[in-house]
């Protein structure tokens, strides 16, 4: 039984077709339908509450394929439509859903697929010099040769009016982060209007994928986003595994969902530290940093790598943990948890830093909801998201023996966001002892066959940001034809530009520490 | 107030010395390095972090450099936010294309001898990413390059000892 099944059936009755034995997991729900119903199927999903988590391109030679994700608590539901090659149109979706702004843009640049409609077709991630028609997501494209220069201008959003200045910061950044670009107007200290311009760190990933074995695949899923290694690796590996037929060992899973929740709580000690010190509150920073470096360095010491990275492999995982190892890690938590808290209430008694973190960056809850938000951006607005809830793998599925807490926040704002965090560390803490006391033996690995042609795979996993989307095709050799990649930046980087005006100036660097998204896993 | 004075005395120093605790996997590409650092900076060094296309994983061990286990303001060393006041600048990679140009001006943009460090695999290579029409491969294929630190990520250690061996030229 699937609601959303349900509605797109009730919507469009004929005209959508169910395939059965192409995508997997089955429990995701595919589906196709005529071009010009595409809208049509929007429309009643978001009648349906679903939310878009996903819109992508692929080439099957002589069509395009326009694939819509839609995700409805624990249901997703992908609608497939097809253009032709001639001509490359498809009815936009921005109509019903913010998110597609963004993805339909990054279609438009990179497979040259025309969305019908939408409001602002200006390239993205595919710059001004780049030549008009390169297309790099297309079968035709050489992506082993060097594009050329050409001339070109973006053209930018602009508030005018007296008093309107402009202040352009980026690509390179003061301190030691990714680059990007940022455009405030602002009058006096007050922030008018942010407009983002991300693509600078765009390494050609997806077209990346298209070149390797399935094998190793998850190497470069491991390097998407460098802070996320382990979630990024863990989703292809699933959405592999799930074309293929492969289960890995109760013991694979739960080692893998031991890194996971290991590189939660690394990632987010780091947040905290980063956001009070944004507020002038260094002390945390390195407070906060030292708890971090701990864990890295059991994580070199057990898994001999310090952000895990590459331990996670189709199959299953590439490190065991003996007696030893979690006897480490149970000391480590015991540490880390005592420090921890007499931090936290140090954060929590601090008027100075409540002062700068309450009430500033709000992202609003029904915005929150309009732009598809996930992860801990969505959370501290008011969504109850979480893969590991509504879409887990095993040992997430037992519910009622993990009792996984997940925090929900209404305000929005930086408090909340690292609010969210605090509480996650802690859960995470506590996930990983029950883990470790509860873990099943047997093998950590096995061998993976390749998928067979023209199937398709797709995982859902949540990484310290959020939710993180792979979906794998085959082609008709049986090679990787398409690998797309939602990081939850993709969409969570509309929410900042949405929270920062009626800021002022100097909250800038905060509100983005807080929602510190991922400039790599967004670029591709 | 109390909670923070404790909380900072009870911690004490965590600072260690890490040195030759991870022999760094350094290559050093001239000897300008060695000569110009030892000869101008006697050992205090200021460096300009730039990001051509990395994943953020060797961000986050340069971050590390700055905790207070590594410490690396104690030799002198520490990230400045403008390429005016830089010494050395520190490129992660591989040089996406569309970096090239910001790679290119912020090296412009720092005064002589703008010592180069490539940093990581990617850096030093392109690693994964390789050489494609977003990636342009490693840091030496835009700008000249004086040391290369191995790794993916290299070890805040490694990182340290990369710089260190370059300063002392040992």
């Amino acid at each position: 039984m699937s609601l959303l099944k349900d509605a797109i059936i009730s919507a469009l009755g004929e005209d959508v077709k169910f395939r059965e034995n192409y995508q997997y997991p089955v429990s995701v729900v595919f589906c196709t339908v005529p071009k010009t119903k595409f809208t049509e199927a929007a429309k009643a999903m978001k009648k349906s509450y679903a939310l878009l988590a996903a819109e992508w391109a692929t080439e099957e030679t002589p069509w395009f394929g326009i694939f819509a994700c839609y995700r409805w608590g624990s249901e997703y539901l992908i609608v497939k439509t097809v253009t032709t090659m001639d001509d490359p149109a498809f009815p936009t979706l921005t109509k019903k859903y913010l998110p597609a702004y963004r993805f339909e843009r990054q279609m438009n640049s990179l497979m040259g697929v025309v969305p019908e409609g939408h409001p602002d077709l200006r390239p993205w991630i595919k710059f001004e010099d780049w030549p008009q028609d390169a297309y790099p997501l297309r079968k035709s494209f050489d992506a082993s040769k060097p594009m050329p220069r050409v001339e070109g201008e973006y053209r930018w959003s602009r508030a005018e009016g007296e008093g309107v200045y402009e202040i352009p910061v980026g690509p390179v950044h003061a301190g030691i982060i990714e680059p990007g670009h940022f455009r405030f107007q602002a009058i006096g200290e007050q922030i008018i209007n942010l407009e983002e311009r991300l693509g600078y760190v765009h390494k050609g990933i997806e077209k990346r994928f298209e070149s390797m074995r399935w094998v190793d695949g998850f190497r470069l899923a491991g390097r998407v986003s460098g802070d996320t290694t382990v979630a990024h690796s863990l989703a292809y590996c699933m959405a592999l595994e799930s074309m293929t037929g492969f289960v890995p060992s109760e013991r694979a899973f739960w080692l893998r969902a031991l890194f996971l929740e290991r590189e939660r709580i690394a990632n987010h000690l780091g947040d905290i530290g980063a956001i009070c010190n944004d507020a002038a509150f260094a002390f945390m920073l390195y407070q906060m940093m030292r708890l971090k470096e701990g864990i890295l360095r059991t994580n070199s010491e057990l898994f001999s790598h310090r952000f895990i990275m590459d331990r996670i492999i189709p199959g299953g995982v590439a490190v065991d943990i003996d007696l030893k190892g979690k006897e480490k890690i149970l000391s480590e938590l015991k540490w880390l948890e005592k420090e921890f808290e007499k931090l936290v209430t140090i954060y929590d008694e601090n008027p100075s830093l409540e002062d700068r973190v309450r009430d500033t960056g709000v992202l609003l809850p029904e915005k929150a909801r309009e732009l598809c938000a996930v992860g801990i951006v969505a959370r501290a607005s008011g969504m109850n998201l979480d893969c590991r809830i509504f879409n887990p793998f095993p040992p997430y599925d037992q519910y009622d023996r993990i009792e996984l807490d997940v925090p929900v926040l209404v305000t929005g704002d930086v408090h909340a966001r690292t609010w969210v965090r605090v509480h996650e560390v802690r859960e995470s803490i506590r996930v990983i002892r029950w883990l470790l006391d509860n873990m099943p033996d047997g093998n950590i690995n096995g061998t993976i066959e390749p998928p067979s042609s023209e199937k398709a795979g797709f995982a859902a996993v949540e990484g310290w940001r959020g939710e993180i989307i792979y979906w794998l095709q085959s082609g008709p050799a049986g090679e990787i034809n398409r690998c797309m990649v939602r990081d939850p930046s993709s969409v969570n980087w509309l929410g900042l530009e949405q929270a920062i005006p009626g800021n002022i100036v100097p909250d800038f660097p905060l509100c983005n520490k807080s929602f510190n998204q991922s400039y790599s896993g967004h670029d591709l | 107030m109390i909670r923070i004075l404790r909380q900072i005395f009870s911690t004490g120093i965590v600072t260690e010395d890490v040195l030759g605790q991870e022999e760094a996997n350094i290559k050093v590409a001239g000897d300008r390095l060695e000569e110009a650092v030892k000869k101008l900076f006697r050992g205090s060094l200021a460096i300009r972090h730039v990001d051509a296309g990395s994943c953020n994983g060797c961000e986050l061990e340069i971050h590390a450099l700055n905790n207070s286990i590594y410490n690396c303001e104690r030799y002198g060393i520490h990230f400045t936010a403008s390429p005016r006041f830089a010494d050395m600048l520190f490129v992660t990679g591989p040089v996406s294309r569309n970096m090239e140009i910001a790679l290119r001006r912020t090296y412009d943009a720092t005064p002589t001898p703008k010592l180069v460090v490539a940093v990581g695999d990617c850096g030093c290579n392109g690693g994964i990413f390789g050489e494609t029409y977003a990636s342009l491969g490693g840091i030496d294929k835009v700008i000249p390059v004086d040391a290369y630190i191995y790794g993916c990520p290299p070890t805040p250690a490694a990182l340290l000892n990369g710089i260190l061996k370059a300063i002392e030229g040992k």
